[in-house]
């Protein structure tokens, strides 16, 4: 097997000073910042910044995190990032980043869970891993290219939903596995086979994120309903606070 | 000095492992799992480890094999660029030293690169992975290291960082020049190693 293949960005990124112009609440645990960049930086759908923080010791402390927003102006990055309890930047993100700070990031990183429009897409994302794939959702509709891709996403309750006033269309499908909205058909229960739109395209490349556990049952899922497993990108979110 | 973040002190460098690199934590009992592709099922009784490339004598094991070559250990640290560290952790093996001076290597081979079942490389240059700096292992505290860490046999090279030990490593090919494998062309550093920081290409 050869499927690990992608194309080369063999490129230097140096740390860059990017300013808070926007931070919205996503869902409870969940905020989107949006960055202002120092010059522009032209992203792919998928790809991720690390963050950098530092303190006046010198002391710092970096994390990764996936731009959610499309590439469409290069002067700006949307950056989602969950609250975990405990971690470092996480927190500090969420308690203490306000609009006009400057954050040091890094990127975009990444050339292997992109998507560029040229393939069918079928994203399948797990909580917090639904946000490269907004990326992607977002890339297709403005470029006319919401045919090419199908999303689904799993979540625990509505309250886990990230993108709920925009998520939702005939690209999408949601999964809640614990509790549904009021009024919901189908009942609480882990992502199954039948959940993903069938029949898939041919030449379909898939793109899963979440958890590991998600991962891999997703990831399985699909290879098990025809998807080559070389077509089969795969971006786990571990604990990294 | 760059300059700092409004409000930011962090937090725990007192009792800051004099074992974690720089930018690096540690995740303690825990073992993130981060692979860019489908969990591979690999069974022993078809697994093969083969070393290529500038050698004299390609050669190739079976899983049995491979068991009977002098077992190696590490006891030691590990360090995934993601920024987590595990210390104090056990495998066993075989050193690569072994596999090698089996094959042969020829004067002119300088670098290798290391690939897996599921079509992932990496590349290293070949001093970082002789003079028993690197193992093939499939045991990890004493039980068969399990498949989503790489099992049943994965590259070990701890002086590095993590995506360097290439999971279910199914062989190495011996090179005269540095050829980027799977993560070095996606924006990664060619040798990745965590004291320097050499997370990205330029670092």
């Amino acid at each position: 097997m050869t499927g690990l293949v992608a194309d080369p960005v063999p490129h230097a990124s140096p740390w860059k000073s990017a300013k808070v112009v926007a931070i919205k609440d996503e869902t409870p645990r969940a905020k989107s910042f949006r960055l202002a960049l120092p010059e522009p930086v032209p992203h792919l759908a998928g790809q991720h910044c690390v963050v950098r923080l530092t303190a006046p010791d010198g002391y710092t402390a970096s994390r990764s995190y996936s731009i959610a927003s499309p590439p469409a102006d290069p002067r700006e990055l949307e950056l989602t990032v969950e609250r975990l309890e405990g971690g470092e930047v996480s927190t500090f993100l969420h308690d203490e980043v306000a609009i006009g700070d400057e954050l040091e990031v890094r990127g975009p990183i990444g050339g292997w869970f992109v998507w560029e429009g040229d393939v069918p897409a079928l994203l399948v994302g797990g909580g917090s891993g639904v946000v490269p794939l907004m990326a992607m959702l977002r890339y297709a509709r403005l470029t006319g290219k919401a045919d090419l891709v199908r999303l689904v996403v799993s979540v625990r309750t509505p309250d886990d939903l990230y993108y709920s006033d925009e998520i939702v269309g005939p690209q999408s499908t949601i999964v809640y596995t614990r509790a549904p909205p009021a009024g919901f058909a189908r009942p609480p229960a882990r992502l199954a086979p039948e959940d993903i739109p069938q029949p898939i395209a041919a030449g379909t490349r898939a793109y899963v994120c979440g958890s590991s556990g998600f991962a891999d049952a997703a990831s399985h899922m699909l290879v098990d309903l025809g998807v080559p497993a070389q077509q089969v990108r795969v971006e786990r979110f571990g604990p990294s606070g | 000095m760059g300059r700092f973040t409004r409000g930011f002190a962090g937090r725990g460098r007192a009792e800051r492992d004099p074992r974690l690199p720089p930018g690096q934590y540690d995740t303690g009992d825990r073992w993130p799992v981060l692979t860019a592709e489908v969990t591979p099922r690999v069974d022993t009784a078809t697994w093969s480890f083969t070393v290529d490339g500038l050698v004299a004598k390609p050669t190739t094991w079976s899983w049995d094999e491979i068991h009977a070559l002098p077992a190696s250990t590490y006891a030691g640290d590990i360090h995934c660029v993601t920024t987590w560290s595990k210390l104090g952790v056990n495998f066993s093996g075989v050193s690569v030293d072994t596999l090698l001076e089996a094959a042969g290597v020829q004067p002119t081979a300088s670098f290798v690169l290391a690939r897996s079942s599921t079509g992932y490389t990496t590349n290293l240059p070949l001093a970082d992975v002789t003079g028993g700096k690197a193992w093939v292992v499939w045991d990890y505290e004493g039980k068969p290291l399990p498949v989503e860490h790489g099992g049943p046999a994965r590259l070990l090279v701890p002086h590095l960082y993590f995506w360097k030990s290439a999971k279910w490593v199914s062989g190495l090919q011996l090179l005269d020049h540095d050829e980027p494998g799977f993560w070095e062309r996606n924006g990664y550093h060619d040798r990745g190693d965590p004291w320097l920081e050499q997370r990205y290409q330029g670092d």
